[in-house]
């Protein structure tokens, strides 16, 4: 079995295809950026793209990827390492505490933009309302996806403006 | 009751016994052992290879191991750039960047210049290393400060050596020392060699900076892992990886004590991926190694496939029979009768006679769970006699002992590498995760990781008790408080003490400050294991004696404010030698929060506004809540206005960050979390029956540090007491309807 993963196809042997695509993201591919929380779709941790949209990796089998593009947080920043714009409002307003939920939550946040580069307020809190927080950070997670969707609007008019 | 000196914490360190010592408030009483250190302390230089300056403070008791000198300590300075060791598990409190701010502002090192490392394991040279009762700062403020001047100086006087000047000549900027006069300077990597061979200063001679000469402390910084943490890399315990590593999970007995009679141990085997499956018979201590069966396999999934195939027979004729309604129903009755008295001061009976009214209330909340959202894990490897250990735990000493315990070698024999930790609040206190892999690891012959589920996570915890409280108050004509009896029903585990964090003390809010209070405590018998939670005790008696002060404030016909600020009275230190609570910086927050929200402002219809304080680990903390309340009973929380006095600010970023999530987390707790025991049986198993709050519900919350001089404290836990009696009493001002019952749930409120 092969799974397309964050641009490179990644060959996994005989994998269990009930395996949930969490599982063989830490423990097959070695990639445990994406995290394990419940195991029941409750709280995010786990939250990858899959053709760019958001899912539960606990409870999204691998069979269910088939061709897919998976992207998970190693997979943002770009080739030469420069943080994206979410990663990097997530450095510059100091979001995390212990850090746990975050790659979840930037994972969720990049859906978001991707689908709604100018998302309201009620727009940030619904789709992150999937992700919890433990340690309660949600207020600096508004503010990142706001500074996050600005520079991603600023960096898509200048090059527009270049075209 | 230890009371907690904090004018000269630098110089204590809880013992490390068999329970780790936390850190505990005023308030509790019973669980804090402190052992003083030496006051001296030796700087202890080491020549690197290479050339390079490496200094740090140890004991007496390392200096006398000095023979085997190691490179360790707190700075290193070579050619190449600047190290500043982090000592403490980071748990999300932020350690592992405000703890090397402060070595850094004394040794006047430019942050950017400064490389942050995960300093070992080594109690000997790094004093206590453990993450609890908010102890980071206030136990290292002082070693690291001098540690950094220390370094500082030697830099200086390599400058001077150097160029022939005299060291007070020079003066150090940004990581380089500087000499005015002829325009030179230095950059501290250049001068690490000569500065290696320099005189060590005697750490008390050392001047240090003065609060307005800070110029990294108070400051905004951003944490040292975020870069790495944005990118997915490993930092977790639960992310190590070793080659050759299998995925152990564990299964013990649904209630407490439950021993294995019998388990399919055969089938287990046999399923795919599985490569062993075995009886661990426990080590008789709840907190290092229950019973239980251990499962052995090539990756997490098949471990997770295997255990929900596993098939137990227990044992429970020794097991948890914990009951919650059993434990409510013998409260109800305890509530009408007086018990053990743990402080009687006045004449409270006098007080009730000749008041002119009285208040009365049953207070209760329930057990919570920790619930760090990453499950309890660890990594372990024994070999040749030898185990190494990765964990994310907050006592990382506590878990070498108790791991070389039950392998059987000595803890000399045991490394423990410290990982960053998804969450502590307490729970990781505690290292039965980190026992029962050294277990499993020493039966398995190969490195393991141990992963807990989220079902494990939730039916093992060490639970945030839960309490009832009957009280009773009066006020006399004048709408003084006069009497105050607070009835307090607990828990205890060893049928001795109450359980940590259920205990009332002499310090406990209003005694000292109320002429007649009289506190009583009756403990139940209870299996199921309590400890440490965020704040401990505090946390939720906070939310009592804060709520019925209000209650009597009503009574009286006052405004909540003017009775607070009454009681709290003329500005006086209420604890022994320098400790405790401080009415007037007390005062002072209740004052500063109430200005900033606009207390006794025109609200706008059913809004209602409560207030409440309460002083814990060292922190004095107001807080003001504006919410509304809808027909059917939902909150919606406007705003919660804070305002601490915690002594100098360390990371301003870090600091305002965790009062926020203090504010969220007691937000959560008091809404909607509850763990309820029937059968000895925790009855919530995963998150869709312990559903914590989430972003819509997070109100606005905005934060104000007093400028303050006093000794600083960690902010991990002081800001969470406050929390629910402010909800509560502002939802008493816009809906009339007083909360007694923590979950609000209970009481058929939820957030809007
Ligand atoms: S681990 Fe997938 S949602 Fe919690
Ligand atoms: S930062 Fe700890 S769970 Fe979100």
């Amino acid at each position: 079995m092969d799974l397309k993963v964050n641009g490179e196809l990644r060959s996994l042997g005989d994998v269990d295809p009930q395996t949930p695509l969490l599982w063989v993201l830490r423990d097959e591919l070695g990639l445990v950026g994406t995290k394990f929380g419940c195991g029941i779709s409750q709280c995010g941790a786990c939250t990858v793209l899959v053709d760019g949209q958001s899912v539960k990796s606990c409870s999204y089998p691998i069979s269910s990827v088939a061709t897919a593009e998976v992207t998970t947080v190693e997979g943002l920043a770009g080739s030469d390492g420069e943080l994206n714009a979410v990663q990097q409002a997530w450095v510059d307003l100091d979001v995390a505490q212990c850090g746990y939920c975050q790659a979840g939550q930037i994972m969720a946040a990049e859906a978001l933009l991707r689908a709604k580069p100018n998302p309201g307020d009620d727009d940030i809190d619904q789709a992150m309302a999937a992700n919890l927080c433990r340690c309660g950070t949600y207020i600096r997670i508004r503010e990142a996806v706001k500074v996050a969707a600005a520079t991603r609007r600023s960096a898509a008019e200048a090059s527009d403006a270049a075209e | 009751m230890t009371a907690l000196n904090y004018a000269d914490i630098g110089d204590v360190v809880p013992t490390v016994t068999g329970e780790p010592a936390m850190a505990s408030d005023a308030n509790a009483s019973g669980d804090l052992r402190i052992g003083k250190l030496d006051r001296r302390q030796f700087l202890k230089l080491t020549g690197l290879v290479g050339g390079g300056l490496m200094l740090s403070f140890t004991t007496p008791r390392a200096l006398a191991n000095a023979a085997a000198l190691q490179p360790n300590g707190y700075i290193k300075i070579d050619a190449t750039g600047i190290l500043i060791y982090a000592k403490n598990p980071e748990i999300g409190q932020g350690v592992k960047t405000s703890l090397p701010m402060i070595v850094a502002e004394e040794l006047d090192a430019a942050w950017e210049d400064v490389e942050v490392v995960q300093s070992s394991i080594d109690q000997s040279l790094y004093g206590a290393q453990f993450a609890g009762g908010s102890m980071s700062i206030p136990m290292n403020w002082d070693s690291l400060r001098r540690s950094g001047a220390a370094a500082r100086a030697m830099l200086l006087e390599a400058g001077a050596k150097r160029w022939g000047v005299e060291p007070s000549s020079l003066s150090t900027r940004d990581s380089h020392v500087v000499h005015a006069a002829s325009g030179r300077k230095l950059a501290y990597t250049e001068l690490a060699a000569e500065a290696a061979v320099a005189t060590v200063p005697d750490p008390r001679s050392l001047t240090l900076k003065k609060r307005d000469q800070f110029r990294l402390l108070g400051k905004r910084i951003t944490g040292v892992d975020n870069d790495a943490l944005v990118r997915g890399e490993p930092l977790f315990g639960i992310d190590q990886s070793l080659p050759g590593m299998k995925y152990a999970v564990y299964q013990k007995c649904p209630a407490i004590g439950g021993k294995v009679a019998s388990a399919n141990l055969d089938a287990v085997k046999a399923m795919p991926g599985v490569r062993d499956a075995f009886v661990l018979e426990g080590n008789g201590n709840a907190g290092e190694l229950l019973p239980g069966v251990a499962i052995v396999a090539d990756n997490t999934f098949s471990a997770i496939q295997a255990k929900r195939a596993l098939k137990v027979e227990w044992d429970e004729s020794d097991a948890s029979k914990d009951s919650w309604s059993d434990a409510k129903a013998e409260a109800e009755r305890l509530r009408k009768e007086s018990g053990p008295e743990v402080v009687n001061t006045g004449d409270v009976d006098g007080a009730f006679a000749s008041s002119a009214r009285q208040a009365s209330g049953f207070y209760t909340y329930h057990f919570v769970s920790h619930a760090t959202l990453e499950p309890q894990n660890c990594t372990a490897w024994f070999k040749d006699g030898a185990l190494e250990l990765w964990a994310p735990t907050q006592t990382p000493a506590q878990g070498i002992g108790s791991a070389a315990k039950v392998v059987g070698i000595s803890p000399s024999k045991v490394t423990l590498h410290q990982l960053r930790c998804g969450g502590g609040f307490g729970r990781r206190l505690y290292n039965d995760f980190t026992t029962e892999a050294a277990a499993i690891a020493k039966r398995a012959g190969v490195p393991i990781k141990l992963q807990w589920t989220r079902e494990d996570d939730m039916a093992y915890d060490l639970y945030r008790a839960g309490g009832f409280h009957q009280m009773d108050g009066s006020v006399d004509d004048n709408g003084r408080i006069t009497g105050w009896r607070d009835r307090f029903v607990t828990f205890t585990n060893d049928g001795r003490r109450p359980v940590s964090g259920g205990s009332l003390g002499p310090g406990v809010f209003p005694a000292g400050l109320v002429d007649n209070v009289r506190v009583e405590q009756t403990a139940l018998p209870w299996k199921n294991r309590c400890a440490a939670w965020r704040a401990p005790g505090s946390n939720v008696f906070g939310f009592v004696v804060q709520s019925f002060l209000d209650e009597l404030a009503h009574a009286a016909g006052r405004d909540s404010l003017e009775v607070l600020l009454e009681v709290l009275g003329e500005p006086r230190q209420m604890g022994r030698r320098g400790g405790g609570m401080h009415t007037g910086r007390a005062a002072g927050v209740v004052e500063l929060a109430a200005r900033e929200a606009g207390w006794g402002r025109e609200l706008p219809d059913g809004h209602g506004m409560g207030v409440a304080f309460y002083y814990s680990h060292a922190g004095h903390i107001a807080e003001v809540a504006e919410v509304s309340v809808g027909d059917q009973k939902q909150v919606k929380v406007h705003k919660v206005t804070v305002a601490a006095d915690v002594g100098p600010i360390v990371n301003l970023s870090g600091a305002e960050n965790q009062m926020q999530g203090s504010v969220v987390d007691g937000l959560s707790t008091m809404t909607s979390l509850s763990v309820t025991f029937e059968n000895g049986r925790v009855q919530q198993s995963n998150f869709d029956r312990y559903p914590m709050l989430r972003m819509p519900s997070t109100p606005e919350v905005a934060v104000h540090f007093v400028d303050s001089d006093y000794p600083p404290t960690g902010l991990g836990e002081p800001a969470l007491p406050p929390l629910a009696p402010a909800i509560c009493n502002a939802i008493f001002a816009a809906s009339g309807h007083r909360i007694r019952t923590l979950p609000i749930s209970e009481e058929g409120f939820s957030l809007a």
